[in-house]
């Protein structure tokens, strides 16, 4: 039986949304116009003024926030509360450099919990629950975040954070955790780790997986599920809208459901910034509805998705998210086609049982021409004594990537474990040499 | 006889055979032959060791995708025409080869062929019954 953590709020009507979002909209908007400089401005820029913001449907007249707005601001500048507020403040690793910073105030840190805990109830965990947390703890949202849902919904929470595998596989099975929350290339890997020690990670007490802070497809899933006797469930979540949280799945799968009381989603064509209807892919575009410590209006992330909003037979009326696809920032044009490592991921799992999914892509402009290589792992104890069966086995690889992506690629195949998996965090997939 | 040989995967990066040795040398293990077959991407290193077992399971606790292979091996004298003489006789009876190598030690009269063929069962009975002595 479904269980709701909040079935007031997850279950509401169409009606009854519209008016709570449209007043936490309207509300927003002020907060952020009177303390948000750099923002009050963009505004004025768009002639656009907070009595102009009546309903949720007014959020288009709005301008978008950038990720380069809040390292422009760097540290505190996109703060709507004084610094007295602010209880905790999180940041994000950016890859050029500064880095992304979150203030949160009391209230910030308790509706976050609750997102993390109505995540949790919908994939079945509750106050019987021990919750096992290797996303890393500290600066990044993904520990913390779902430690407060987890004590929120009553349960026992090991913080464990990131690191150490072989402790991590001794402590879930010691502690009998039902709960395990990482990212999904990391559950993966503590399932091959495990089946080195000569332990099976189907005879793990777990039962349900929390999986996020990456874009995984529908195949790893199926691996994932097959490693364990779990269920794995998407959570979507980024540190400048809260963390963890912001979407998470039911018992249904099918997609992760929005907090959107807290969160409003849009999806726009990422080019002509026009919202798109419900079920088009485009850029994900969230607005928080309740923040107070840095509020943000119409933050694009870069994460390509679509909305579903069919109902859902869990019964909860809250929007959903379509998998997250990939990011526009992973994004490779390769001789002019739009490549994401997403596809070359799925397009491996099941490909073969001798290569793994862990890849990396080289990418070489040689006489003006784009090469793509594609360094893939083998399977531990997988082993040829022949040339010929590696070329063949190369051969299929770069058949199957190749058709999966529609341009041609070099697959080479690697020894496995060439590729260290750095625990807890997102892992470098692309290495671009290109001069361009 | 029947020989034991292991086969490593290696892909072309530069440390990538001095660590296969390393790995061995920790183990304790001895290198008896060793070769490289190599394409412009990987190699495969082919070798026999004294412990062979040994050496696979220490090669695949340090990553390397490790093979552990049955290949035949004949003794012949060093001197001119015995390689073909073996050769002839498994392509008279159209025994494919997927790989020979051949060694002989300095100051020996003697010279070890090992194969990996299609039908080593064949092979061996052919070659014996040739005179070709199996080691």
């Amino acid at each position: 039986m479904t269980k709701y953590y909040n079935q007031k709020i997850e279950c509401m009507t169409k009606e009854e949304k519209f008016t709570l979002q449209s007043n936490k909209l309207v509300s927003v908007v002020k907060r952020v116009f009177q303390n948000v400089g750099w923002y009050r401005e963009k505004m004025l820029k768009m002639g656009v003024y907070p009595e102009d913001i009546k309903t949720i449907d007014d959020i288009e007249k709005l301008p978008f926030t950038e990720k380069h707005d809040l390292r422009d601001n760097y540290p505190f500048g996109s703060f709507a509360v004084s610094k007295k507020q602010i209880v905790r403040v999180h940041a994000s690793s950016g890859t050029t450099g500064k880095l992304t910073v979150v203030g949160y105030t009391k209230k910030d840190i308790e509706d976050w919990a609750e997102c993390c805990a109505r995540g949790l109830y919908s994939v079945g965990a509750g106050e019987e629950s021990t919750i096992h947390v290797a996303y890393g703890y500290g600066l990044f949202t993904g520990g913390l975040g779902m430690h407060y849902g987890g004590e929120l919904i009553g349960a026992t929470v090991v913080p464990v954070s990131s690191g150490n595998t072989p402790r991590q596989i001794m402590l879930i099975n010691d502690f009998s955790a039902d709960t395990l929350c990482c990212t999904p290339s990391y559950a993966i890997h503590m399932a091959e780790e495990a089946l080195k020690l000569g332990l099976n990670p189907k005879n793990f007490p777990l039962k349900y997986g929390v999986f996020g802070a990456e874009p995984w497809s529908e195949e790893m899933r199926k691996q994932i599920e097959e490693l364990y006797s779990l269920k794995a469930y998407d959570i979507y979540g980024l540190s400048e809208i809260t963390g963890p949280g912001v979407a998470t799945e039911c018992e249904f799968q099918c997609g992760p459901h929005v907090q959107d009381d807290f969160f409003y989603p849009e999806i726009i064509d990422s080019i002509t910034e026009k919202q798109l209807r419900m079920g088009e892919t485009g850029e994900l575009v969230f607005t928080t509805l309740s923040k107070e410590g840095m509020p943000l209006i119409r933050y694009r992330t870069r994460d390509i998705s679509s909305i579903i909003s069919d109902p859902c037979p869990c019964g909860r009326t809250t929007v959903r998210l379509s998998k997250i696809t990939g990011r526009y920032d992973d994004m490779m044009i390769v001789r002019g086609v739009n490549v994401f490592p997403s596809q070359i991921e799925s397009a491996l799992v099941g490909c073969d049982s001798q290569v793994s999914s862990k890849f990396m892509v080289v990418l070489n402009r040689i006489n003006n021409l784009d090469t793509m290589d594609i360094e893939v792992e083998l399977v531990p104890g997988v082993a040829f004594d022949e040339i010929k069966s590696i070329q063949l086995l190369t051969q299929k690889v770069n058949s199957v990537v190749s058709s999966a992506i529609g341009v041609s690629a070099n697959i080479k195949l690697v020894s496995s474990g060439t590729f260290k998996y750095v625990e807890g965090e997102k892992v470098k997939k692309v290495k671009d040499n290109r001069k361009i | 006889m029947i020989i034991n040989q292991i086969a490593v995967f290696l892909e072309n990066r530069s440390g990538r055979i001095c660590e296969f040795a390393r790995v061995l040398k920790d183990a304790n293990i001895n290198i008896q032959t060793m070769n490289i077959a190599d394409t412009s991407e990987y190699g495969i290193l082919r070798a026999i060791t004294d412990n062979n077992d040994k050496a696979i399971k220490v090669l695949k606790e340090n990553g390397f995708n490790t093979a552990s292979t049955d290949l035949i091996g004949f003794q012949v004298a060093d001197k001119p025409g015995e390689m073909h003489k073996v050769l002839q006789l498994l392509d008279q009876e159209r025994i494919n080869i997927s790989y020979l190598y051949s060694y002989a030690q300095v100051g020996s009269k003697t010279a070890a062929i090992l194969l990996k063929v299609d039908f080593p069962d064949l092979a061996i009975k052919i070659l014996n019954q040739n005179g070709v002595k199996s080691f």
